[in-house]
Parts: C-alpha cells; sequence; structure tokens
C-alpha cells in the first residue's frame, strides 16, 4: 500500500543494522580503554589471559545459548546442569581411580560421561518441551530444580572434591596452554567458531532462524520444528558439556552452589551480543563479545577502588540494560511515531 | 478539470462535507507518495477509494484518521481547519479507522476489546455486566452471533473484523474509514457488512471504503475517488462509472486480458487421485481426481472444509480416512516433507502469518522451503542469489531494495515472492489458497496469467478462492464443498455462479453433513 513510506523507513533501519552490529564491539573495546586507564596492569598478558580464561566458561554456554534463543526458546537449567554434570563426573572419575588407576583413560571416560550427559540433559528439555508442547521456560524451570538437587544429593549436602591424584592428570585442560594460548581460549574460539559455521552457513542454522520468527511459517515450509527446536536444546548441553569439562579442573569439586545463576549469565552475554531474546536472529560473534565483556567488567572492578567489587552485579545489569536499550534502534525516532 | 468534478458533484448533493483533505501533499524522507491530494467526506455518503497497491490509499487515510501527519496541506472538519495529532484526537471527532490489519488484542474477549481503553466503571470497578450488555447489543445489530466472552484468538477472521466494526460502532463514528474490511468477509458476511455500512449511512455517518474490488464499490459507494501513483484522478459519481472504466482509471491502461486462454480439452492424465479422505469434524469422505495440465477450483463457503481438505492432502493436519495416488500409485503422505517429496506444493492464504519470515529479507523466504537443494551441509549463497535474481525476474517481483524486509512489501509483492518460494521446489501440483486476496488488479491478472503458465507446462492446479470470478475465469472443473462434503464437481456450462451457490448451500448434490468446526 504505502511502499514508498516503508521502503524509507528499511533503509533507516537498515543503518541500524550496521549499528547494532558494531555496537557490542564498540561497548568491549571501550571497556578495554577504561581498563587501560584504570590500572597498567589491565593490559599485562597474564591478566588479559586471566579474562579470556575466565570468559571461556560463559562463553561456551552462551554459543549454546544462542540457537536456542534464536530459534525462540530459552534454557534455564544450564548453571544446574553444568553442576550435576560436574557432580557426577567427580563421582564417576574417584570411583574409577580404584579399578583404572588415576591415568588419562580415567580422564577420557569423564569426558565421555560429561558428552553423553549433556547431551541427554538438552535432548530432555528438547523433547518435554516440543512433544509435551510445555514452555521452554517452564519445562526448564523444573530441570533447574531437578539438576541442582540432583547434584546436592550426590554431594549429600556437602562438596564433592575430585581425587587428589587425578587433578594432577586433569590439571592442563585447565591450566595448560598451547602456543602461550590457555587451552579453555582456544576450546572457546573452537566453539565460537563451529557455532558461528552451524548458525549462519547450514540449513539447521537457518531452520533455526526461520523457527524463532515464525514457527508457523516454518511448518509451512517443511521444516521438522521439533526435531530442529530438540536439537537446538541438544546443542546447547553439548556446549555445557564442554564447559564443565574444563571448569573440573579448576576448582576439583562440585557443590550445590557450582553454577550458579550461569543460566542468567549466558542468557545476559547472548542478549549483549545482539540476539532477540524473542527469537529469529541470533549473532555468534556478538555472544563471545557479550561473554568477555561480563567477565571483563567484574576483571575492571577488582583492580579499580572506585566501585565496590560487590557492587559487580549491579553495573553487569545497567550494560545489559543500556545495550539492549541501544540496540533497540527506534529510540531516536520515536517522537515521529 | 478535478475541481469542477467535485464542484459538480457538490451541486448534486444537498449532503454536507464533514470531513475534508486540501491539498494533501505526504513525503517520507526523500520518497513522495502524495501529491496534492484532495477529497471530501460528506455526511450520509459512502465515498469509494480506489487505487492499486501502492497508490497512496493507505497513507492517504492514514492522514485522515490522525496517524500520519501531511507534509502539507490541510484537514477541514464542517469547514473549520483542525489537526490531528495522533489517532485518539481524530477518534475524539469521531473519525474512526479499521485498519486493514485487524488490531485486537487476541488474549483478551470480545467484550474486552471493544470498550479497550474505554471501559465502562462504576466507581473504581469495572462494570463488566454492562459492557457484556453493551457488546451483545453491537454484535446483534451486526448480526454476528458471537458470545462477548469469547476470546480473540478462537473467532475467526470474518468475526474479528465484525469485533472491529462493532468497537468503531461503540465510539460513535460520525466519520468511518474501512480500509479493505471485506478482503477476509465471506459473501454472507459482505451483505451484512454492506447492510450497517447502509444503516450508517442513513443515519448520516461519512463513509470511506477502501477496496480493490470493483463489484463492491458498485454495490456500496455513492462516489468514488481514483488515486494513482499519489495523485488525484477523478473523483465521480459512481453511477456513471462501469467497472472497466474503474479499472482504467485506476491501472492507467486497459487490462486486455484478466485471465488467461483456457483451450478446452488439454487436460492429461490423472496426476493426484484423493479417495475417502475424512479429517475429523470437518472433511467427510471427499474423492476428486486432479488430471495433468487442468485447474480444479474449490468453491465453498468459509468453514465448507476446504483449507482443511487441501491441508490433510498434504500431510499438515491428521487424516482419520483415506488414500491418495499419484499417477496411480499410492504414496504416503505424513507430513509436508513427505508432500514435497511427491511434487505437490501449497501455497497457504495466510501469507503473512504461515507463508513468509516479515522480518527478513527475499532470499532466506525464497529458499526456505527447498533448502535442500541450496545445499545439504554448507548453504551456497551465491546459488541462492542466482534463484532470488531469476525469481524477481520470472514473478516480476519489484521491490526498491532487495535487503529491505518483506514485511514491509506491498501484499502484490509479498504474493508474488510466495509463489516463487513454493515453485523452487518445482512441484507437479500447486494447491493455491486464495491467491489474490487484497491485491490490486494488475498484480491479480499477472498471478492468473502464472497460473496460466503453470498448467500449459503440464502442471496441475487445485484453486481454493472465494472469488467468484477468478474461480470461474480460471478452473476447468470446479469442486463445490458444503459441510465437509464435496457436494458436487460441475463441469462445462455447469461452471455457473447459480450452479455453484446451489451446491454450496447444499441445495443440490450430495447431502452435507453437519459437522463441528
Amino acid at each position: 500500500m504505502n511502499s514508498l513510506e516503508r521502503t524509507e523507513a528499511s533503509s533507516s533501519s537498515r543503518f541500524q543494522i550496521d549499528f547494532k552490529a558494531l555496537g557490542p564491539f564498540l561497548a568491549l573495546v571501550a571497556l578495554f580503554v577504561l581498563g587501560a586507564a584504570i590500572n597498567d596492569a589491565f593490559l599485562s598478558g597474564g591478566n588479559l589471559a586471566n579474562i579470556f580464561t575466565r570468559a571461556a566458561f560463559i562463553g561456551i554456554i552462551a554459543v549454546g545459548a544462542t540457537f536456542v534463543i534464536t530459534a525462540g526458546g530459552i534454557d534455564l537449567s544450564v548453571g544446574s546442569m553444568a553442576a550435576f554434570i560436574s557432580g557426577a563426573m567427580i563421582v564417576v572419575m574417584n570411583t574409577l581411580v580404584a579399578t583404572l588407576g588415576a591415568g588419562i583413560e580415567t580422564v577420557l571416560i569423564g569426558v565421555l560421561l560429561s558428552v553423553v550427559l549433556g547431551v541427554a540433559a538438552g535432548a530432555v528439555n528438547g523433547l518435554v518441551s516440543t512433544k509435551g508442547k510445555i514452555e521452554a521456560f517452564i519445562v526448564t524451570l523444573g530441570t533447574m530444580g531437578i539438576y541442582r538437587s540432583l547434584v546436592t544429593y550426590m554431594a549429600d549436602g556437602g562438596t564433592l572434591s575430585l581425587d587428589f591424584e587425578m587433578r594432577g592428570v586433569y590439571r592442563p585442560v585447565y591450566y595448560g596452554d598451547v602456543l602461550g594460548i590457555p587451552v579453555p581460549v582456544i576450546v572457546f574460539f573452537a566453539v565460537a567458531v563451529a557455532g558461528y559455521v552451524l548458525l549462519n552457513m547450514t540449513p539447521f542454522g537457518r531452520k533455526c532462524f526461520a523457527i524463532g520468527s515464525n514457527e508457523q511459517v516454518a511448518r509451512y515450509s517443511a521444516i521438522h520444528v521439533d526435531r530442529v527446536k530438540t536439537l537446538t536444546y541438544v546443542i546447547q548441553g553439548l556446549c555445557v558439556s564442554l564447559a564443565t569439562i574444563i571448569y573440573v579442573p579448576r576448582l576439583g569439586s562440585a557443590s550445590s552452589s557450582t553454577g550458579v545463576l550461569w543460566e542468567l549469565e549466558a542468557i545476559a552475554a547472548v542478549i549483549i551480543g545482539g540476539t532477540m531474546l524473542k527469537g529469529g536472529y541470533g549473532r555468534i560473534w556478538g555472544t563471545v563479545v557479550g561473554a568477555i565483556m561480563l567477565t571483563t567488567i567484574g576483571n575492571i572492578l577488582n583492580l579499580t577502588d572506585a566501585i565496590s567489587n560487590y557492587l559487580n552485579g549491579a553495573v553487569q545489569g545497567l550494560i545489559i540494560i543500556v545495550a539492549v536499550f541501544l540496540q533497540r534502534g527506534d529510540w531516536r525516532r520515536k517522537k515521529s511515531k | 478539470m478535478t475541481d469542477a468534478a467535485v464542484h459538480a458533484v457538490n451541486a448534486d448533493l444537498r449532503a454536507q462535507t464533514r470531513l475534508s483533505g486540501r491539498q494533501i501533499c505526504k513525503s517520507f524522507g526523500s520518497a513522495q507518495v502524495l501529491f496534492d491530494v484532495s477529497i471530501d467526506l460528506k455526511a450520509g455518503e459512502v465515498h469509494a477509494l480506489l487505487g492499486e497497491n501502492g497508490a497512496g490509499k493507505s497513507t492517504l487515510v492514514k492522514i485522515l484518521s490522525g496517524y500520519h501527519q501531511p507534509t502539507s496541506g490541510a484537514l477541514l472538519l464542517d469547514d473549520a481547519p483542525v489537526e490531528f495529532h495522533d489517532s485518539e484526537v481524530a477518534e475524539s471527532h469521531g473519525v474512526i479507522l479499521i485498519h486493514q490489519e485487524l488490531n485486537l488484542a487476541e488474549q483478551l474477549t470480545v467484550e474486552e476489546n471493544i470498550f479497550l481503553g474505554r471501559e465502562i466503571k462504576r466507581g473504581w470497578f469495572l462494570d463488566k455486566t454492562t459492557m457484556r450488555l453493551e457488546a451483545k447489543k453491537l454484535l446483534d445489530q451486526l448480526q454476528c452471533d458471537v458470545d462477548p466472552r469469547t476470546r480473540i484468538r478462537d473467532l475467526s477472521v470474518s468475526d474479528r473484523q465484525m469485533v472491529e466494526i462493532a468497537k468503531a460502532l461503540s465510539k460513535k463514528a460520525e466519520i468511518l474509514i474501512l480500509d479493505e474490511p471485506t478482503a477476509v468477509l465471506t459473501g454472507r458476511e459482505v451483505d451484512i457488512l454492506f447492510d450497517q455500512i447502509k444503516r450508517l449511512r442513513d443515519q448520516g455517518v461519512a463513509i470511506l471504503y477502501i477496496s480493490h474490488k470493483l463489484d463492491e464499490i458498485k454495490a456500496i459507494a455513492d462516489r468514488v475517488t481514483v488515486l494513482r501513483d499519489g495523485r488525484h484522478i477523478t473523483t465521480e459519481p459512481v453511477a456513471g462509472l462501469e467497472k472497466d472504466d474503474m479499472a482504467r482509471l485506476m491501472v492507467g491502461r486497459d487490462i486486455k486480458q484478466m485471465f488467461p486462454d483456457r483451450a478446452p480439452g488439454h487436460a492429461g492424465d490423472i496426476a493426484l487421485s484423493v479417495r475417502n479422505l475424512s479429517v475429523d469434524g470437518q472433511v467427510r469422505d471427499a474423492s476428486f481426481d486432479l488430471r495433468r495440465g487442468e485447474v480444479l477450483g474449490f468453491a465453498g463457503i468459509v468453514g465448507a472444509g476446504r483449507t482443511a481438505l487441501m491441508e490433510a492432502i498434504i500431510g499438515l493436519r491428521e487424516r482419520s480416512a483415506g488414500t491418495i495416488e499419484r499417477n496411480g500409485a499410492p504414496v504416503t503422505i505424513k507430513d509436508l516433507q513427505d508432500a514435497k517429496n511427491c511434487g505437490i506444493a501449497y501455497l497457504t492464504k495466510d501469507r503473512k502469518g504461515s507463508g513468509l519470515l516479515l522480518n527478513m529479507d527475499m532470499r532466506p523466504n525464497l529458499t526456505l522451503l527447498a533448502l535442500e537443494k541450496f545445499g545439504r551441509v554448507i548453504i551456497d549463497r551465491k546459488a541462492e542469489e542466482a534463484a532470488l535474481e531469476a525469481a524477481i525476474e520470472a514473478f516480476d517481483i519489484r521491490a526498491a531494495d532487495r535487503k529491505s524486509k518483506v514485511g514491509d512489501f506491498s501484499g502484490g509483492n509479498q504474493q508474488k515472492l510466495l509463489l516463487a518460494k513454493v515453485m523452487e521446489t518445482d512441484p507437479e501440483i500447486v494447491i493455491i489458497d486464495e491467491p489474490t486476496r487484497g491485491i490490486d488488479i494488475g498484480t491479480k491478472s499477472q498471478i492468473y496469467h502464472f497460473i496460466g503458465d503453470l498448467t500449459n507446462r503440464g502442471k496441475s492446479v487445485i484453486l481454493l478462492s472465494s472469488e467468484m470470478p477468478e474461480m470461474l475465469g480460471l478452473s476447468d472443473r470446479i469442486a463445490v464443498m458444503a459441510a465437509g462434503r464435496i457436494t458436487g464437481i460441475l463441469e462445462g456450462n455447469d461452471r455457473n455462479e447459480h450452479e455453484i451457490m446451489r451446491h454450496a448451500t447444499g441445495i443440490s448434490g450430495k447431502q452435507g453433513v453437519s459437522v463441528h468446526e
């Protein structure tokens, strides 16, 4: 009807997409400039390695969350899932030390178990929400409680600790490096690249976008909506499993407080990165930047006395809200509406 | 010249001008969409606004009703200058626009929607009883037997339209603007709507009626204003205009041939054979054959089960009984993927809700249904771009910018893109549900010729349409459904409006069964 009017409107939204694409990167650069100004130690190799290594946990989980959210879903259970998987890994590896000894084989079995549990837990989330036709928010709220209490039960309310000898064998997975780059950062990068390819270049990724945009259209386009959605949760589970494999050697323990609020940090990283919470549009690189930003904020607060480190959560919260506000894009045109 | 025409008409009619637009111009950025358009809406008159997609009709009515501000020009209400800063100001003056896309809160009930933002209160609390009674009264006036307590999401599109009209009535509309109100209505509902429009007109309401349907304009309007490319072409009494005249004024040229030529007896072997197909509560025992190179029309009133039957054939709906054969061999179709593999494609009537991803550009939309053709592991973007290039050419999709979202396209371009999307699967059988809903006459004719080309290439088409001219103009045979049954398949000289109506209402043919929709 008024195609001219709309063409005009969309040409300005193209400008906003560019702005949206660059926004998180610019914000990260600004944070780094701020960090460097506050403390010389910020840009030291050791500190940067620390930031990226810590960002790897949330980042890997958030890459999975990008798939779930792009396809219009949500997974609140990832933090509990991580705690449950680490608990199960520790219990099984400690048991195996008696028979197999504290060697690579035991670690490999632990890793395999983690992958199996991650995929299974993701499949449960996906199948219950699609086949049971229950909203993902509710299903994963439920499994969040289930996985959390399973780890509490396994630890008998206390803490599960990895066998001391095992820690030595497993230690390089977190503390090791290749050519000076910490192993978790390498894994993070690899997951991000794989995620990018899968989301942006394959039919599967295209289907995620389609389902998140409009499930009905996807269904009328011969897409197996339930299958694709379930797969996004499986990918999420796999990412949680990878993050957990790296996490276990770091602390060498699991308790009921492991991974608390990780789900919100992962979702925050995804949203800061420009993925739409209602689905239909997702960006892996944005998510990576979002995860690094969240870690950097905490790091900067540690390096300065200006703001108490206890306000870390407040600053992160503020950044999330501002990021989404800036990305919405129509704030400049509000008057004319 | 046009001013003279307007004055001549003014002299004829004693009616008093309520709302006028004077030399209205409107630009969005650098693009001007309205050029010096003037229009007068008079009390007790139905004024039709006619124009192709993109002619500026919607922009004009949005200016008249306060949704847009004119770049230059003035609005006069009862001959006094007036400014509508937003739609609320316009509504407070009794100027109400009913949008083409209905604006109802799906989760709220009918009565809640009718009084949304203007709830009747007793003290601090909502007076639900009064609102329900009022809502009931309004709906009764419209002969719409919807319970005011029903949620909007449970209503059919046509009932939703009636709710919108009831809502406008409750706002005491003095100047009522209807933007393509009949796009989703059936014949009977259109009659009811027209009765209501006439009743309002006789009460002195000024009505502006936008439609592509020339029949309707002949039936309901007193005067018609034609817009083309944002310019006022003419304003004339409808009585002196034939439909062909209106079409010519609107398009700016003669449409030589609305429908493609149909060579008789060109149909080939049986391509699709459906036997005893049933869908619980919606379709009963439907059997028909579709031949290569033919257009088989499916007529019937809304709710007769046509869409349910088609969705059952392509695996989007569960069948309770029935078999399907392709080229004489039985096939199993459990989902749309199976249907696709059998060479059957379906064009939904709901292009915005089920057809296209409105927030995306053309490329992903075009290739979504045939994605595996563009790479099983990695999508070949170059192949996608080439396919888009070819589709734009083949279907004459006119998009100013390839990167703009398809939600910003006109209905005609959306429909062409949807057709292109479905044709990417290279189907042998194309089921088209309401191919030209809300589309201007020029694009309609183009789509009819696309359908003609398909059959000339030996493909078969099943056409579902509520527009009689297109049903009669395109179909070789017409199957008529009533209450879930195929009541007859009309051929040759039986393909006429009279026979279709007899079968659709169950006067002729197999007796329909009562079904629950």
